[in-house]
């Protein structure tokens, strides 16, 4: 369940952002999100801050942002 | 929880409205854009999985195998899921998001098989603040929330949400091989999680507790 961050995984497992939209959100708009964020467009976070709470919580979804923004800069 | 802005609809770039345009298409001209599909996310799974494969433990003939399972079940779902494509990115950004999540449930799947569960000992429980990254000038505040968190879990609890949590953050199993277990959604399964983890914030501050401020880190 860890993210990105400076905090300790401690401190980051008592972290409950009610602004989290949850995996199902974050994965029907991740496409947007990351090609937002390849393109260097800084208003992703404000645009979508449900799904940045949720990625900063959310471990396997945001391997999966990585993912997805790795293909994107160096598409097979 | 609950999402608070929704994908504006925006007209198809070219390339994209070429791949809709083929794969809505019939006979040849869609079977062959089908194989394109397929190969565009063979590769993106390919590569995914090369890149998680350490991690997971994977070596070359596993990382084939899976890749080519993850590729035929992300094509399917590009297919089926094609009329809800509008647009709000490339067709093949919103393409290589499935691919990334088949590769996610691959990998789960594989985690399954590859693993035994553990039971839940006091060892496990020992080892949280190391494992969380606590740094040693918080060890032995750590093994006191330890203490506490092991009471909000006995007592706070569903049954649900405590499996899941000592499932998830004690015993360390991928959400992903929990998904394949229980055959639900991550999304199912981090909501139990993060509604434990509400409960026992809540508790950890009931019982004076110095818990971190809400909001993101």
């Amino acid at each position: 369940m860890s993210g990105p961050g400076e905090q300790c995984g401690l401190d980051r497992l008592l972290h409950v952002d009610p602004r989290d939209a949850g995996c199902d959100h974050a994965r029907q708009v991740l496409h947007a999100y990351a090609e937002l964020i390849q393109q260097g467009d800084r208003t992703a976070t404000d645009r979508y801050p449900e799904v940045a709470a949720h990625l900063a919580a959310c471990g396997p979804c945001e391997q999966d942002l990585e993912g997805l923004l790795r293909l994107l800069n160096d598409p097979e | 929880m609950e999402p608070t802005e929704t994908l504006a609809e925006r007209p198809l770039d070219p390339a994209s409205a070429a791949w809709v345009r083929d794969l809505t298409a019939e006979g040849a001209r869609r079977e062959n854009a089908v194989r394109r599909v397929h190969a565009l996310l063979l590769g993106a799974c390919r590569a995914e999985l090369g890149r998680r494969a350490p991690r997971a433990g994977l070596t070359g003939p596993d990382v084939d195998d899976l890749a080519t399972q993850a590729a035929a079940d992300a094509t399917l779902r590009v297919l089926a899921k094609l009329e809800r494509f509008r647009g709000e990115s490339r067709f093949t950004t919103w393409a290589y998001a499935f691919a990334v999540f088949e590769v996610s449930t691959v990998l789960g799947r594989h985690w399954r098989r590859t693993h035994e569960r553990v039971e839940i000992t006091q060892d496990l429980w020992d080892a949280l603040p190391d494992r969380l990254g606590a740094g040693p000038e918080e060890v032995v505040e750590a093994r006191e929330l330890v203490g506490l968190l092991q009471q909000a879990v006995e007592r706070e609890l569903t049954p649900r949400q405590r499996a899941l949590f000592l499932a998830v953050v004690v015993e360390r199993v991928p959400l992903d091989a929990l998904v394949d277990e229980l055959g639900t959604t991550r999304g199912a399964v981090y909501k139990t999680v993060f509604d434990a983890r509400r409960k026992i914030r809540q508790f950890l501050v009931a019982n004076g507790y110095a818990v971190p401020k809400g909001g993101r880190p």
